[in-house]
């Protein structure tokens, strides 16, 4: 089906692509791994059309291919879904759908038929959409699954998914991998790209590993040692090895010394519509609070409220005895709050500044001479040593943080909490598409600040992320605490997935 | 560049200047229009000035011995009479003597001529300039004539005109500051010219008819000055208001100011010029003057051969710059430009920080209003007509994105330049004003067009580099 051979590509700085050669057949399930930076987004531009190789040949059913733009690549059955979202946020589900061409029956819209189809593709992810619901009132996942719904509508012949469930709820994400095999089984090639190992072990009938533009392993499951389908099973130590270069102990640091203290922040009764119905719990001081649940369960409706970003309709937060008014963000990082925002693009930098502009934003008064000029020298420094701290990686100083990648973008929202000096600190999906490296080093700093006596508050999508950090575990489902895990390294996932799903739950909130 | 790779001294330094080049397009499409302007108006000059009037001096003092005798020949307007005072300084100094002074045109150096001659009196030599040495009767006197030489040069490049071009900018290079904030906040603003004008306006009827007019204190006129400012602040506050508390868009919340405050400007006028003739009759919408000399000054005096709106301008540009390089200030502007929600959630007092750029904006349109008011001498409520949108064109000519977020100070200001330089080539030039109107509107067009273009011309940079210094494949 796609043969790659050779493929070479390189930056100004950079060999993103070293002679890699890879295949995907009719049928098959590709699965691509490799850390941030290690070649696998060049490699799908390169297959979408969207960027030209230095060296090496795209074939695709045996014939050599140059694709002259992702429009060409289109047409010859290649579809990408993108990290990034494509939809017209004022335009409906439908709209957004069949908003690419050869839709229409000369010109006119067919909206009967696109009623039908639309209902069938979200149907196949099992999204429970209104067609008609405009684009920007739906949740970060349902605009995702809309987003593969309208690549699947062009029924192609290699899918390439880059990242797709990073915004999707576990029900959705397990749809979703239904879908790509079930396209597979239909002669479809694709080619999956994802940190979620488990998502890889659940779709992928060969694995490619990828490291700093070198393919250096390949994994094929097919053959005698398969299980119920017919796959061998995905040894993830030993991808994490290939992937890193490094063989990692544990994938969650250790508890470090320090106990957890008196309550610090008291949340009692936090009430917005029916987002959020009557949210109480107490995070101690040196203790790590895990808030989990499927997307839209209201989590990160119960952050924001505490960080004064989002009003509550009802209920108090205390820090330290003392109640908080709520009312600004800026309010509450004069508090000591601090919120590690999901969406870190949008909401945690300012991407056209610089990575020390971003990190000094909220610390400018502190680096305030009078008449409120800023002392660069003091915010040098300061921005010197956490970038060092938390090994920043820059290639200038004044380097635009759009270009950091994910784990040193993320290291720039901490480093900007950490000179701070923060009571509380939220942690919304703290690492959320960051590569496994990074990752390790982002769960060191949370386990480092809740050892400094802060009340951690960790919010994650991901079950083994937020068991495997947390000291204790709240499970939101439809905006209500259901259930409460004292000691999460021993808990049963598939239990807290069950309340977080809201099966077999009762009348009143309970506690396992 | 990858480390242990060499590349040739040639080829790093074509690196350093493309990269110098896409840096810094705006000054090199500025340097570019200068030259074209220098090339364009390549001319014979006569320079009419002390400098050249002592050169003449000491010409007639090498060809005729003392005690000799001259007559001063000249044109009637101030830089002749500058250079007239210079040759009569330069033969004072010898001990020449003045037979006598012509300020005027040919008639009256025969005139002058005639009166010599009827008081029996003589003279040796004539000194003048380059045109007056042209004129019949200097040329048929039959003594000699002496005048300084002419040399070419362009005319765009001279002292005169330089200071000409920024001085007539000044004020559209003050609003343009404003402007700078409001589109790094990515919004717009369309009020200033009649900002301008209502400034203009409410400093001069306040002077006249509370300060006192023509015999109103320098501290009358300041305080009536202030009062225009404050009320061209107090409008961009209103807009701020409709933008943050209502979220009105900007572009809506400054279309309506515009158009009040070009009312209120108009009203005033005719109001006060009804006073003037003792009500009832009619008031027409003309400038409202102020007769006091000190009124006068900001707008037409000078500072060490600098003219005053320059130097407030400079002023301006430096303080203005500061303010968004050093303080907290500036760095809340590009913040909620760069991305507004992420300011707020880091703290940002982002409604504080828009109400302070639209209320600043509004306070340096008032600024050049009171310039501009300055400058004629009075209030003109029709002045400032479409200066929004020159002024937004030089701050996007200057690099500033309207996406916000985006362009500096420095920019801004040679963007004005660069608007600056291109009206006055073509005046120079003498291109008439409605073809003027299609080369400007095009050569804007052009300069963003770099602007959007530099991307691309970094990436072939880029590629070039790549190709100069590629490494085989390990």
């Amino acid at each position: 089906m796609l043969e790659l051979r050779r493929i070479s590509k390189s930056y100004p700085g950079v060999d993103a692509l070293r002679a890699v050669s890879l295949a995907v057949g009719a049928g098959e399930v590709l699965g691509l791994v490799g850390e941030n930076g290690a070649g696998k987004s060049t490699l799908i531009r390169i297959v979408s059309g969207a960027e030209r190789p230095d060296g090496g040949r795209v074939g695709l059913e045996g014939e050599a291919v140059a694709f002259a733009s992702p429009a060409d690549a289109r047409a010859r059955g290649i579809a990408v879904i993108h990290q990034e979202l494509s939809l017209v946020p004022q335009l409906s589900v439908r709209e957004n759908l069949f908003l690419g061409a050869g839709w229409s029956r000369r010109g006119i819209v067919r909206r009967r038929w696109e009623e039908r189809e639309a209902r069938r593709l979200l149907g196949l992810l099992e999204m429970d959409i209104d067609p008609d619901t405009r684009c920007s009132e739906l949740s970060l996942g349902a605009r995702q699954a809309v987003e593969i719904a309208k690549a699947l509508a062009l029924e192609p012949r290699l899918l390439i998914l880059d990242e797709p469930t990073a915004a999707l709820s576990p029900r959705e994400a397990r749809a979703l991998l239904r879908e790509v095999r079930e396209l597979a089984r239909r002669g479809a090639a694709a080619i999956y790209i994802s940190h979620r190992l488990e998502e890889i072990e659940a779709v992928a009938d060969r694995v490619a590993v990828l490291r700093d533009g070198e393919l250096v392993r390949s994994i094929d499951r097919r053959g005698p040692a398969g299980g119920d389908d017919g796959l061998a099973p995905l040894d993830r130590g030993e991808l994490i090895e290939a992937m890193v270069g490094r063989s990692l102990s544990a994938e969650f640091p250790p508890r470090l010394p320090g106990a957890v203290g008196d309550a610090r922040l008291e949340v009692r009764g936090l009430s917005a519509g029916r987002r959020v119905r009557d949210v109480s719990f107490d995070i101690r001081r040196g203790e790590i609070l895990g808030l989990a649940g499927l997307v839209g369960a209201g989590r990160t409706d119960v952050a924001r409220m505490i960080f004064g970003a989002a009003a509550p309709d009802r209920g108090e937060v205390r820090l330290d005895g003392t109640r908080l008014e709520l009312r600004s963000p800026r309010q509450a990082i004069r508090n000591g709050i601090c919120l590690l925002p999901e969406d870190r693009r949008g909401h945690g930098l300012v991407l056209s500044r610089s990575a020390r502009a971003n990190f000094a934003l909220p610390n400018l008064d502190r680096f305030r001479r009078p008449g409120g000029v800023v002392d660069r020298r003091r915010e040098r420094r300061a921005f010197g040593r956490w970038r060092e701290q938390l090994d920043i990686r820059l290639a200038r100083a004044g380097q635009r943080v759009a270009t950091l990648s994910g784990g040193n973008q993320q290291k720039v929202v901490i480093a900007k909490w950490l000179e701070r000096g923060a009571r509380v600190v939220l942690c919304d999906e703290p690492t959320r598409g960051i590569d496994v490296g990074a990752r390790y080093e982002i769960y060191e700093w949370i386990r480092r600040m809740a050892s400094e006596g802060k009340a951690v508050l960790l919010i994650s999508s991901e079950l083994e992320e937020v068991l495997g950090m947390s000291d204790r575990v709240l499970v939101m489902h439809e905006g209500r605490i259901r259930g409460e895990i004292a000691d999460p390294a021993r808990a049963d996932p598939a239990g807290v997935l069950r309340i977080a799903a809201g099966i077999g739950l009762p009348e009143e909130p309970s506690v396992a | 560049m990858p480390e242990g790779v060499s590349e040739s001294t040639a080829g790093r330094w074509r690196r350093r200047l493309l990269d110098l080049l896409g840096r810094n397009l705006s000054v090199v499409v500025l340097v570019l229009l200068c030259l074209i302007s220098s090339a364009a108006t390549w001319r014979e000059q006569n320079p009419i000035t002390s400098r050249s009037g002592a050169a003449v001096a000491r010409q007639v003092l090498v060809a005729c011995q003392a005690p000799c005798s001259v007559l001063v020949v000249a044109r009637d307007t101030e830089a002749d009479r500058v250079f007239v005072q210079a040759i009569e300084e330069g033969l004072d100094a010898a001990g020449a003597r003045i037979a006598g002074r012509v300020f005027g045109q040919p008639r009256d150096v025969r005139l002058e001529l005639e009166r010599i001659a009827g008081t029996g009196g003589s003279f040796d030599a004539i000194a003048t300039h380059r045109i007056a040495s042209e004129w019949g009767p200097v040329r048929t006197a039959g003594k000699p004539v002496f005048a300084p030489g002419s040399y070419y040069w362009p005319t765009f490049l001279t002292a005169r005109n330089l200071l000409n071009v920024v001085n007539q900018n000044a004020d559209i290079a003050i609003i343009a500051l404003g402007m700078t904030l409001v589109i790094l906040t990515a919004g717009i603003d369309l009020s200033v010219g009649s900002l301008l004008a209502l400034a203009g306006v409410i400093a001069a009827v306040t002077a006249q008819e509370w300060f006192g007019g023509a015999a109103a204190s320098p501290a009358g006129l300041l305080a009536a000055m202030l009062l225009g400012v404050a009320a061209a602040a107090l409008g961009g506050l209103l807009s701020g208001t409709m933008v943050t508390a209502f979220r009105v868009p900007p572009f809506v919340a400054t279309l309506g100011l515009m158009m009040l405050a070009r009312g209120l400007a108009l009203i005033l006028a005719v109001g006060h010029q009804r006073r003037l003739v003792g009500g009832g009759a009619e008031g027409t919408p003309e400038a409202v003057r102020v007769d006091a000399a000190v009124f006068a000054w900001l707008g037409n005096g000078a500072v060490l051969g600098v003219p005053n709106p320059i130097l407030l301008m400079l002023v301006l540009f430096v303080a203005a710059h500061l303010l968004m390089t050093r303080t907290m200030f500036g760095r809340y502007v590009y913040a909620v430009g760069g991305n507004v929600e992420a300011a707020r959630l880091s703290g940002v007092p982002v409604t504080a920080v828009l109400l302070a750029v639209y209320c600043l904006c509004g306070a340096f349109a008032g600024l050049a209003g009171i310039v501009d008011a300055s400058r004629f001498e009075g209030g003109r409520p029709n002045a400032g007509e479409l200066y929004e949108l020159q002024v937004i064109a030089a701050v996007v000519v200057g690099g500033a994105s309207l996406a916000g977020g985006r362009g500096r100070i420095a920019g801004t200001l040679i963007g004005a330049m660069i608007i600056a330089v291109i009206q006055n080539g073509l005046n120079i030039a003498g291109v008439a004003s409605y073809e003027q109107k299609v080369v400007f509107g095009a050569l804007i067009l052009a300069a963003v067009l770099l602007d959007r273009l530099q991307p691309k011309i970094a990436s072939r940079r880029a590629r070039m580099t790549r190709a100069s210094t590629s490494t085989p494949v390990q």
